[in-house]
């Protein structure tokens, strides 16, 4: 029997995996990987939330995650693409010239 | 259906005009100055249409969407007019950078759109939208000097923690649903007053909140900040620390004192060390900054610090101390910027302290305003941020967070000495040489400074005047 509970820790290990990914990667890509990770580890519990409850209003917020997800990839991407015609690198480590 | 769709007339002009500059610019033709005026065109028609829609009381439209109060009217105003001088500030920067207009005045219109949202939204699902509709025009335009490293830089750190901080308080409203079943905020709150909370509602709630904090850049999720201030295009730096600062405030009083209210006993405890620490680091770090716009930074979290006084306190007075803080925050915060945009001679020149060596004896005008500008920032009389901190401190103390407030004040003590920094240089130094700095040449610029400047004045001498204005919005919260 799978219940509400399994779908909790399969989005909480995808959100650690994401957020781990984010802070942890130094290259944008895989930056970019863990924050799709994170926004779809939130859709997984809305959907699973939203059969628990059973109402739709968690099923139309993962439409609404979704198309804000590709959108900051579309922005993310093209950061990476300006940055990397400047640097001929993805490695956010090189963007340093600003420190306190 | 009709009735509805036509209180959405401002969001909808805002949204028609940025396409339309799209089209216009994708098209080739027409001048900057055409982009110009349609920008000012679109900002004013959509001002025109708030006034015009007005404030529909507690009424919600979208299927509990949205809801136009006073509170939404006054953060939509606030939100427009620092879209118009923001707009205005920015045609030498346009002219100057010899960069296109027409992409950055669509998203410029594009991240209004997504704060006037903010400030209306009643509806967590739509509050996140809209708070990345902003977000995301923002990491665009801090990108916008397609040249230089630093404001690729700046881009790329504002969308990784941006996107991270998304992802957190999304995570924060699937449990938050979870625990409730609603994302409409009045549910939220019915719910949690109703019974004990459960783990997932608390997580949900401090996730939230970690999502929240991080847009209005308090201490520690403010590290984004002064790089991100630092190397974006100096108009866009004053955009980032007047609209979505204050949008994010917006959001931040509604969210907690509508939806979170039940519990507000938690998150207020964490939310006052987050003040606490916010004042104390934002100045302690401003102080040995050698880049006006890295110091203005840290300025800008140290304001965050004191406005989250007035959010803390709550109620009636803290509400309205909030708002009244934005408004004399954006009036006071787009001058200075203002005048460093004026005043720099190329991309990122003009931006030291030592830049602004002598610049009494040669520009006394500008000089007297900037004096002007970082008085308010300071909080000495007779201007707008004296009044404004006086609010904010004492709706903390009324609502017994008086520790807070005297922090707050030995906090702006501090501060005095960094703004004085940028004083001494202007009024002390000798007319030494001064280096790229420009003359006060651009009229639009000018007459921006001269709006912010008047408004500084006003609201410092007068300030019943916006606060009479202010105490229906402060109503929305429920007691």
């Amino acid at each position: 029997m799978v219940t509400i509970g399994h779908y909790l820790v399969l989005s909480s290990v995808l959100f650690a995996i994401g957020a781990g990914g984010v802070l942890l990667r130094r290259n944008g890509i895989a930056t970019l990987l863990g924050i799709e990770l994170m926004l779809n580890a939130a859709n997984v519990a809305f959907v699973a939330f939203a059969k628990q409850h059973g109402n739709l209003e968690g099923q139309v917020v993962v439409f609404f995650v979704m198309a804000v997800a590709a959108a900051e990839v579309a922005v993310g991407l093209a950061l990476l693409v300006a940055i990397f015609r400047r640097l001929q690198s993805i490695d956010v480590d090189r963007l340093s010239a600003m420190r306190w | 259906m009709n009735a509805q769709v036509s209180v959405l007339l401002p969001e909808l002009l805002l949204a028609g005009m940025g396409i339309f500059i799209l089209l216009v610019g994708v098209l080739g033709r027409g001048s900057q100055r055409l982009a110009f005026f349609l920008a000012n065109f679109g900002v004013l028609a959509s001002m025109v249409a708030v006034v015009g829609v007005g404030e529909r009381g507690t009424e919600t439209f979208f299927a509990g969407m949205l809801q136009l109060d006073r509170f939404a009217l006054f953060f939509r105003l606030l939100f427009l007019a620092s879209a118009l001088l923001v707009v205005w500030l920015s045609r030498p920067f346009l002219q100057r950078a010899q960069q296109t207009a027409w992409e950055y005045y669509a998203l410029i219109l594009f991240a209004t759109l997504g704060m006037c949202f903010l400030a209306s939204g009643v509806h967590l699902a739509g509050l996140y939208v809209s708070l990345e509709l902003m977000a995301l025009s923002s990491y665009i335009l801090a990108g916008y000097f397609r040249g230089e490293v630093k404001s690729h830089e700046a881009a790329t750190k504002y969308f990784v923690l941006g996107a991270l901080s998304s992802g957190i308080l999304i995570y924060g409203l699937s449990l938050m649903y979870g625990a409730t079943g609603s994302l409409s905020l009045a549910e939220v709150s019915q719910k949690l007053a109703a019974g004990p909370r459960s783990v997932a509602a608390t997580a949900g709630m401090f996730l939230l909140l970690a999502g929240m904090l991080f847009k209005v850049a308090a201490v520690p999720f403010h590290v984004w900040t002064p790089d991100v201030y630092e190397g974006a295009p100096t108009p866009m730096t004053a955009f980032f620390s007047v609209g979505p600062k204050a949008a994010a405030f917006a959001m931040l009083v509604r969210v907690l004192w509508v939806g979170l209210a039940p519990a507000a006993a938690d998150w207020r405890l964490l939310v006052s060390w987050v003040a606490a620490a916010t004042m104390v680091w934002g100045n302690v770090a401003a102080l040995t900054q050698d880049n006006v716009k890295r110091m203005l930074a840290y300025s800008s979290i140290a304001h965050a610090g004191y406005t989250l006084l007035g959010v803390l306190a709550g109620g009636p007075l803290g509400t309205q101390s909030v708002l009244f803080y934005m408004l004399v925050y954006a009036v006071t915060n787009l001058g200075a910027f203002g005048l460093v945009v004026l005043l720099a001679a190329k991309e990122y020149a003009g931006e030291k302290v030592a830049d602004f060596r002598g610049l009494a004896h040669r520009q006394p005008v500008a000089a007297f305003a900037m004096l002007l500008f970082l008085l308010s920032l300071g909080g000495i009389p007779p201007t707008a941020g004296f009044m404004g901190k006086l609010y904010l401190f004492a709706a903390a103390v009324h609502a017994g967070y008086a520790w807070l407030a005297v922090v707050g004040v030995i906090m702006s003590a501090v501060s005095l000495y960094y703004y004085f920094r940028i004083v001494k240089e202007m009024y002390l130094a000798s007319a030494g040489e001064g280096e790229g700095v420009a003359v006060l040449s651009e009229a639009w610029g000018v007459r921006a400074l001269v709006v912010c400047a008047l408004a500084t004045l006003l609201f410092g001498v007068y300030p019943t005047s916006a606060l009479a204005f202010l105490a229906p919005a402060a109503k929305i919260v429920p007691w």
